[in-house]
């Protein structure tokens, strides 16, 4: 089986694997709500983080624990643990992130047995220059509860490895990327989209040695197909994975994305310090915000806008399709801010709001005529 | 008509509070007439701070201003068609910011005359929206406003130990920094001190009031209180406003002692929750033909309240500095008492951590004040106040208090079915509750 294949295969059995990871190793799972969550610390704990994703199901269970005003993507989660089908995990936890996922959080932790809960209480000013020193703390106080509830200290040496697992799993995504810069790609949107999903669900040693062996077969993949029209996807958390297909199937690549289910997640390492958490707590207050967290505090401009441009034009992006999880404020608010900054540089945006399952027949309509719009500029350039 | 069972009456210093009101639009309007400096920011923001500059000083607080125009449903749609058409925004974002951003867009200020245009910003940001808001405001304003943001989210008043205060403390350094740089004043330590010891007053004041409401019958109607907590969403620091609620609670005490009720015929008490719908106050003095009094909400007496909870588990006013026995001695120990008396006392606060601190509170409430059932408006308009409010209804439920839900929009009246909404009332009054309208 190719790496991309197992990738699709750990995603597709997430439930299995962790099963499966547990009595391979007799190691506790953690299921974690936002990207902000410190991973490394889990790791130096023995401890497998795996997001807490959607099901693209209706979802039947969700009404009476949050009404229909918060984000799809918030009651999509709740719903799968309102079913049963994390009753895998030994725990659960959240780093203070936008409302709508706290609402999903604070009702699981009433409504889902699940042993062992844990805010983290991320600064939301994740900018201003008391950030990192009041993360620190936070951090110092999470690896201590860690402890206690593992019934073992957590050493200097247990995060090295934490830190290394998860920077060695960042370096090789980012290498994979570099091949999604070429004329044409050979791995498609789709399967990256995989790749960095799976990688928030599998061990990361394990991931990693996949990601290794992709890289190094990737120079002789060729895709038989024509990459048509370079996008771009920005937005709120997308692992829609039919709506990504159905791009790549009518004339368009998927050359890049700015979402904490792609690259956001992974593109800033931990830089090594003396003092392991201050170095983690300055990763996470350092790295391409959440719009939820983007806001400086005595600068009004935001710190993910160049970054997606940047991303854009390192990628060669023809267009930029904006993606918002229905109801999502953070995302919400940077819109209209964002299209402007866009489309000024001279890249045409395309908006999509999604729902937990989403209208694929009327949005290949949409994009079809998005992808028609940018060649019409080509044709009259 | 059915004789009512309690004497009743206005408050006296009603005119008071409405005066102040008015007068605080009026100055943010002026300020520049007379060389004073206007700010903006949130109802939460620590206005001791920015009204401690040198000369005159006034603000504007965003979510009062939103809950202005939202009484006025026909401008209310004017503004938010405007931030939805002409700056793209979504229809679901928070109601106040859609009004606050097309009054800026159609460069009208509510109460009367162009869009008074701040000198700079001093925003605090816990809600996902709050530090956003503004960020944009800036950004219609051309870039040209300087910006200031503080978090405010350090965690749930239980566990606020010394580095939650400081992250906030230090904060204020840098926003003092902030304030001073952008205006070329100095912050005035004296003024400072004193803005703190009234905010203490204001925020304290105000939750005795509320605690006064648990008397039978209650002397306040939640729609009342509306009018009364807003003072402290403008500008808790100021003289004025710290003075009002002082004479507000004597004021209340007195009804109590003399069985002065809000609603003549009170028979039955129910706890609210987020904000109304403001152009639809009409529904809570429609229930009060059921002899039916709304007294209030976790929303009402902490939004600008500050509370404890004490040994016994129960709901209690935070004490004053005064009461506390403390003076303020300089510049640092006023910062930390206000850090302090923030993070630990605005319980409003404790939902965004988690549904199980909203339901604990709000049960307290029920108890405490002595509640025969839970009316909970599900506010499709903030995000923030609708924190966990099906979990609210079930927490409630389980304790055996009856609990309707109702839909609606505290500022957008395109999302409140009101005839709707009052089939719902009187179902749940007749057909759950057992009453029957006392008067038509």
């Amino acid at each position: 089986m190719e790496p991309v294949e197992k990738f699709t295969d750990a995603w597709r059995h997430r439930r299995d694997y962790a099963r499966d990871w547990k009595d391979r190793t007799g190691g506790k799972v953690v299921g974690y709500f936002c990207t902000y969550v410190p991973e490394e610390i889990l790791y130096a704990a023995d401890i497998l983080p795996v997001r807490i994703l959607g099901g693209h199901q209706p979802p039947n269970l969700v009404a009476p624990h949050v009404f229909d005003m918060w984000c799809p993507f918030c009651r999509d989660c709740l719903n799968e643990g309102l079913s049963g089908k994390y009753d895998y995990l030994d725990g659960i936890m959240i780093a203070q992130s936008c409302l709508h996922m706290r609402q999903a959080f604070g009702a699981w932790e009433i409504h889902v047995p699940t042993p062992w809960k844990y805010y983290l209480c991320m600064p939301n000013a994740v900018r201003s220059p008391r950030a990192k020193t009041f993360l620190a703390g936070e951090l110092a106080c999470f690896k201590e509860a860690l402890e206690e509830w593992c019934g073992k200290s957590i050493t200097t040496e247990d995060l090295d490895r934490g830190i290394d697992i998860m920077n060695t799993n960042r370096r090789l995504m980012k290498q994979v990327y570099e091949f999604r810069k070429e004329d044409n790609p050979p791995i498609i949107g789709t399967e990256a989209m995989m790749m960095v999903w799976a990688s928030q669900l599998m061990d990361k040693r394990e991931h990693s040695e996949l990601l290794k062996q992709l890289v190094e077969e990737l120079p002789n993949r060729k895709l038989e197909r024509d990459p048509g029209i370079r996008l771009m996807i920005v937005g709120s958390e997308n692992d829609d994975r039919p709506f990504m297909e159905m791009v790549e199937s009518i004339g368009g690549t998927l050359v890049i994305e700015d979402h904490c289910t792609g690259s956001r997640y992974f593109w800033d390492e931990v830089v090594p310090d003396k003092d392991r958490i201050s170095a983690i707590a300055h990763r996470y207050c350092d790295r391409i915000p959440c719009p939820s967290k983007d806001w400086g505090a005595t600068d009004w401009q935001r710190k993910r806008f160049p970054h997606i441009l940047n991303l854009a034009r390192e990628y060669r992006a023809e267009g930029v399709i904006l993606t918002q999880q229905k109801f999502c404020d953070p995302h919400e608010l940077d819109i209209p801010s964002l299209r402007r900054y866009l489309e000024g540089n001279g890249l045409p945006c395309y908006f999509l709001e999604f729902e937990v399952t989403v209208p694929l027949g009327q949005f290949r309509i949409r994009v079809e005529a998005f992808l028609e719009q940018i060649r019409a500029e080509d044709l009259f350039v | 008509m059915a004789e009512t069972k309690y004497k009743t009456k206005g408050l006296d210093c009603w005119n008071k509070a409405k005066e102040l009101r008015l007068k605080y639009y009026q100055d943010y309007a002026e300020a520049h007439d007379r060389g004073a400096l206007r700010w903006e920011g949130g109802a939460w923001s620590f206005d001791a701070l920015p009204q401690a500059l040198e000369g005159e000083v006034y603000p504007l607080t965003e979510e009062p201003y939103g809950a202005s125009v939202g009484a006025d449903p026909e401008t209310q749609v004017r503004y938010q068609e405007a931030a939805e058409g002409k700056w793209g925004c979504a229809r679901d974002l928070c109601a106040y910011l859609r009004s606050y951003w097309g009054s800026i867009i159609l460069d009208e200020y509510f109460f009367g005359g162009k869009w008074p245009k701040a000198d700079f910003i001093f925003q605090d940001h816990i809600c996902c929206s709050h530090g956003k808001w503004l960020q944009v405001v800036a950004e219609l304003e051309g870039g040209q406003v300087p910006y200031f943001c503080f978090d405010v989210g350090a965690g749930p008043y239980d566990q606020i130990g010394e580095r939650q205060i400081n992250y906030v403390v230090e904060q204020l350094y840098d926003g003092i920094e902030f304030l001073e740089k952008t205006t070329g004043r100095k912050i005035v330590d004296e003024k400072l001190i004193q803005n703190v010891y009234n905010t203490y007053r204001s925020a304290c004041y105000w939750s005795k009031v509320c605690e006064l409401n648990q008397a039978v019958p209650a002397p306040l109607d939640e729609k009342s209180m509306y009018s009364l907590y807003v003072l402290g969403t403008l500008q808790k620091s100021s003289q004025e406003i710290a003075d009002f609620y002082v004479e507000l609670y004597e004021e209340v005490k007195d009804r109590v002692a003399n069985q002065i009720a809000a609603v003549g015929n009170e028979r039955c008490r129910v706890l609210g929750d987020s904000q109304p719908p403001w152009g639809f106050l009409r529904i809570l003095r429609y229930m009060e033909k059921y002899g039916v009094v709304s007294i209030g909400s976790l929303y009402t007496f902490s939004l600008i309240g500050w509370w404890k909870v004490d040994n016994n588990g129960n709901l209690v006013p935070y004490p004053t500095l005064e009461e506390q026995g403390i003076a303020i001695k300089d510049r640092d120990h006023a910062l930390r008492l206000l850090a302090e008396g923030e993070l630990r006392g605005k319980l409003m606060w404790a939902p965004f951590y988690g549904a199980k601190f909203k339901n604990e509170l709000v049960k307290k409430i029920a108890r405490q004040w002595k509640c025969n059932a839970a009316m909970i408006h599900l506010n499709r308009g903030c995000e923030g106040t609708a924190m966990h409010q099906m979990e609210l209804k079930i927490a409630l439920a389980e304790t055996g208090l009856p609990v309707m839900t109702y839909e609606g929009n505290m500022a957008d009246e395109r999302e409140f079915d009101e005839a709707r909404d009052m089939r719902l009332i009187d179902l749940f009054l007749a057909e759950t509750l057992g009453l029957k309208k006392l008067t038509e």
